[in-house]
This record gives C-alpha cells, structure tokens and sequence, in this order.
C-alpha cells in the first residue's frame, strides 16, 4: 500500500502528458479529416467509378451491366456526330469568349490601377454582373439577341441592316453565347489582374521612365510579363470553366439541351447531360465524362505552352 | 486579419508622396512626371471606364426595366428603357404563380446555401489551422491533394456515378442529394491556410499550450477570432458560387421541387414563356439575396477575390 501511494500522482501525471502527447498527435488527422473523407466520397470515388461505367453496358432502371471494353467510347467518336460536333462547339465558343475577354480584362485592370478618385466605386461597377447567376445572364441575353424584339437586331435594323437569326448559324450562335460568358467575367478577371499589377514594385516604371520608355512600351515590357503567373493561372481556369460550359448555351434556346436545330451550339457537357438525364444511359455518358477531362486536359497543357511563350518573345 | 485587406485599395494615394524632389530643369521634370504618368488616369482611361461601367450595368438595368412593365411594352421595338410602374404587381404574381414555384425555390435556394456555406466555412477553418500551424505525418502530401482537387474539374467527370448513386439510394429530388457533394471544397482550405498563416503568431500557439491549451481550445479561442474577417469573405464567396450552381441541381431535382436558378430555366421553357416580363421578374427575384450582398458587402468581396489572387 504504502509503495503504491506515490504511484498514483506519477501515472496520473503520465496520464496527462500522454492525453497531450495524444492531441499534438491526432487531433491534426481530426481536423483535416472532415475534408478528407468527403472529398474521398464526393471527389475520388466517383473519378474511379466513372471509368468502371464507362466500360460497361449500363443503362437506367436496368441492373443488368455487361464489360463492353472501350465500346462506349467508339460509339462516341464514331458513331454519335453530335459528340465530335460539341467538341468543336465547346472549343469555339471558349476561345471567342476567353481571349477578347482576357484582353478586355488587361486592359481594364490597367486603367483600374491608375491614380483613381473612389478606386472601390470603379472596382464594384466593374464586378456588378458577377451578382447575375448564369441562368439569369442567359434569360437576359437570350432576349438581347433575340430574332424578333432583340436589342442588336433592332439596331441592325436601326442602321440599315439586315435581322440576323442569331440562333440559326454555327458563328452566330457562338458570338451570342460568348458574349455572355465575356460579360459575366471580365469584370472579375480585371480585378484578380489589378491585385497582380499592384505588387509590381513601382521602381521599375520610375527606372523605365527615366530610360525614355513610353507608357505603352511600359505596359508591354514591364506590367505584362510581371503578370505572368495570374495570367497562366486565370488562362487555366478559364479553360477548365469554358470547356464546361453548359448554363449559357442551354439558356440561349430556353433551357433545352439539344444545341438548336442542327445542335450547332450544343456543347460537349450538354451532350453528356442529355445521354444521362434523357436517355439514362450510364455507360455511354461516363465515356464522355472521360473524353471531356482529357480534351480539357490538352486544351489546358496548350493554352500553358502558348501562354508560357507569348511571354518569352515580349 | 483586417490590416491584410485595408491597405491594399489605397496604393494610388500613397503615390503621391513617392513622388521625387523636383528636379532642377524643365525638361528632367517633364519626363518624371510622365514616369508617374502610369499612374495618371488620361482622359481616355476615363471614358473607356465609364464605357465599360455603362456596359456591366446596363443588363442589370435592362432586367428591372421589363420587370416592372407589361409585357406588351417588353416586347415592342424599340424596348422599353425606362422602368414601368408594375414592379410589384409583377412581383406578386410571379411569386403567386403556382406553376414556378418561385417561393418554394427561394426556401429551397437558402437551405442549401446556407448549410454549405457553413459546413464550408467550418470544415476550411479547421483544416487551414492544421495545414498552417501543426506538424504533422503527411502533411505535405495531403495539402498537395487539396491543391490537386481545386485544379481538377472533379464535377463534370463525377456527375455520373454521383447520379448513379443518388438514384440507387433513391435520393432523386431531396435537398441533401444537392447539399452532399458540396460540403466541402479545396478553395477555402487552401484560402484559410494562407490566413491562418499571417494572421496567428507561432508565440501564441505555444504560450497557449503551456498554459495547458488542447488543440481544439486554441482553435476555438484563438484562431477562430483571429480568422473572423476571412471566414466572412470565404462566407460571401461560397454563398454566392452555391447559389448560382445550376447543373448538379438540375441533375438530381424536378419541377416539383426546384433551387430558385431551376424554377427560373423552367419560367422560361413553360409553354407562357412568351410571358417576358413575368420571366425577367422571376429573374429579377433570383437575383435580390446576391443583390443584396453584393451592395452590403462589396468591399470585402472585392478585396476577396483581389487577396485570393495573389497568394
């Protein structure tokens, strides 16, 4: 008994310092495990499960599935049109309303980052659309290009010019629906590039200044490639949300997902949506959840390379 | 935290004192004012901000003009430019119209919102404290993973087996089938460990935990504090990405149940849709809560998405 009497304060005390060994050393693994696990079950095991469908036969309502190999994806590449089609959709349309907006949002932001009375009042003018959901700009839109009462025909009209069918023509359409993808985000953009421009030490205007270099020869030399990394990032994601792109075109024909008549705006995630939600067709629409991430990912490896050498010759 | 946000909108005014001693000819003093001419707004940078201001704005304008007219003013040419006096009977009857299920949508909206809102805003404050002030096992690795999850467009490619799993369980038209897959998101880890970072002294940590702190106390005393003003930002950011998301609820809920951005598509595909003012006043509604926000909080929405950026 009497040995034992010390005994107790020494384990309690071990008691303690483990319990705080024990916190230094889970309670990190606690923390971060709510990101974990649902990023393991909302984020990874559909990536995996998506490649399992999309080798097998499997359509809704029948729990029969049978290994197809690569004939999903076959069927897509040869024998669906549409699906080429929307590849080259997807593409036009995320140039026409990445690069004009790009360059709009430099040009915004550079204008921004002069000595401005109220720079706040500009900055939030600038970001108002941001405030539409994508439903909304394509609701207005629609109607701003609209065949009959649309605002640009009425102008067309205004000036002499013939009403175009806006919907009807591959390029038309294109323009129509970039267009609301430049209005939503440039103003967004111009912003993420204004914080970049502002960390540009200021020096090295005052030194190129001083060397007799014009505000033009400025931008180009010294304000562009400083912004090189926000520019390869926003490149990125523009890529990454222009090849997605599915609210603006489905809008522009009130909300169905055919892509018009000939499906001459129907994008490739338009073409994945309709094989699930309308056809209900497992196997064949995870084939174009894989095809679409790879396109995405070349499409972004190149917008890096260019990006990366525009720089490089400037 | 704050000291991070404030400084950064007046660089223009602390120009002005850079602005070098005057030199003594008139020439020298020509060509450095013209060095601090990047910085001078010219009449062009005026008009070309006006120019695009009137062109971000006028949309939104446009909206509250046909919103508040009858629809045999929207539909003549030219449109009508000036706002109606019918804003809120068109209001009403959009609201009352029980084929839109606009208020159902408006309900539906702000209980997924707001539930991933905050399971966001917890989860990355928890997780951004790890990453940015623990040692632990791994940690490099799994802070890689949530940078690889932020770059990877992990929505479109698993929107089928997400679809497939939810029909299995029979969770088609439920509102946790929508909240689920969102509840987390990399972003606002990766945006909590660079706060985290600046805005909690190492000191503090360990005088904390010699005066017998568990790590979840100093998380709950003194990094949630310290984090407030980025937990709003990442609040306002989130609350408006999920109100606008669109695709995964039209993948998993019908009419009959609808987000608010559903009920606005299905406004405009009903067979009325020639009903345009009544279209753009749903619209209009959709648009309020952001509105809102946006008018409220502009401030700190701006200096978000400008702090985000360069970090």
């Amino acid at each position: 008994m009497t040995t034992e009497t010390p005994a107790p304060p020494a384990t309690k005390l071990t008691w303690r310092q483990k319990l705080s060994r024990a916190d230094m050393k889970a309670t990190p693994y606690a923390l971060v495990s709510p990101y974990f696990i649902l990023f393991a079950i909302f984020g990874l095991f559909p990536m995996g499960y998506t490649l399992y469908a999309s080798l097998h036969s499997w359509k809704l309502g029948n729990p029969d599935r049978e290994f197809v190999g690569l004939k999903n994806y076959e069927f897509l590449l040869f024998d669906y049109e549409r699906f080429n089609w929307s590849i080259l959709n997807t593409l036009g349309m995320f140039i026409m309303a990445t690069v004009p907006q790009i360059i709009c949002a430099l040009i915004v932001a550079n204008a921004l980052n002069k000595r401005l009375k109220r720079p706040m009042f500009w900055r939030m003018l600038v970001l108002a659309p941001i405030v539409t959901s994508v439903v909304a700009v394509g609701v207005i839109f629609a109607r701003i290009w609209g065949q009959e009462y649309g605002m640009v025909n009425g102008f067309l009209d205004l000036i002499g010019m013939d009403k175009v069918d806006w919907q009807a023509g591959r390029f038309s359409s294109w323009l129509a629906i970039s267009s609301m993808v430049d209005w939503r985000w440039m103003g967004y953009n111009a912003l993420i590039f204004l914080a970049a421009m502002q960390t540009i030490p200021r020096n090295l205007y005052e030194a190129a200044t001083v060397d007799g270099a014009t505000s033009r020869q400025q931008f180009w030399k010294i304000t562009i490639p400083q912004l090189k990394p926000v520019l390869i990032f926003t490149v990125f994601v523009s890529s990454v949300g222009g090849m997605t792109m599915f609210v603006e075109p489905m809008m522009f024909d009130s909300g169905r997902l055919l892509g018009g008549t000939d499906g001459q705006f129907q994008t490739t995630a338009m073409v994945l949506v309709d094989i699930l939600r309308t056809h209900g067709n497992y196997g064949v629409s995870a084939a174009a959840g894989w095809l679409l991430f790879i396109v995405i990912g070349i499409v972004a490896a190149i917008n890096f390379l260019v990006v990366n050498r525009i720089q490089g010759n400037k | 935290m704050s000291t991070a946000t404030a400084p950064r909108p007046v660089p223009p005014a602390t120009a002005s004192p850079v602005k070098p001693t005057k030199p003594p000819r008139a020439k020298r003093r020509k060509a450095v004012e013209s060095g601090e001419g990047v910085y001078a707004p010219t009449v062009m940078t005026r008009i070309g901000l006006v120019i695009v201001s009137v062109l971000s704005i006028f949309p939104l304008y446009w909206m509250i003009v046909i919103a508040s007219t009858t629809t045999s003013n929207a539909a003549g040419f030219p449109p009508a430019l000036l706002p109606g006096g019918n804003l809120g009977k068109n209001i009403q009857q959009a609201l009352a119209d029980p084929e839109a299920n606009l208020l159902l949508g408006l309900g539906n909206s702000m209980i997924i919102t707001g539930t991933v809102t905050f399971s966001v805003v917890l989860i990355s404050t928890l997780g951004g404290f790890a990453f940015a002030k623990l040692k632990f096992r791994g940690s490099k690795v799994l802070m890689g993973t949530v940078l690889f999850s932020m770059m990877v467009p992990l929505q479109q490619l698993g929107i089928v087996p997400l679809y497939i799993v939810m029909v299995e369980l029979q969770w088609l038209d439920t509102l946790q089938a929508v909240i689920l897959p969102f509840l987390v998101n990399g972003f606002g880890i990766f945006m909590m460990r660079q706060y985290v970072e600046q805005a909690v002294p190492d000191e503090i940590i360990e005088a904390a935990r010699i005066d017998g702190a568990s790590t979840l106390g100093i998380w709950w005393r003194i990094v949630l504090p310290a984090l407030r003003p980025a937990m709003v930002v990442l609040g306002l950011l989130t609350f408006m990405l999920n109100w606008n998301e669109f695709l995964w609820p039209f993948m998993v809920l019908s009419g009959e149940n609808p987000t608010i951005q559903l009920a606005i598509r299905q406004l405009s595909t009903a067979t009325w849709s020639a009903d345009l003012s009544m279209i753009f006043t749903g619209t209009l509604i959709s648009i309020i809560p952001i509105a809102i926000l946006f008018v409220v909080f502009g401030r700190q929405i701006v200096g978000g998405i400008m702090e985000g950026s360069t970090k």
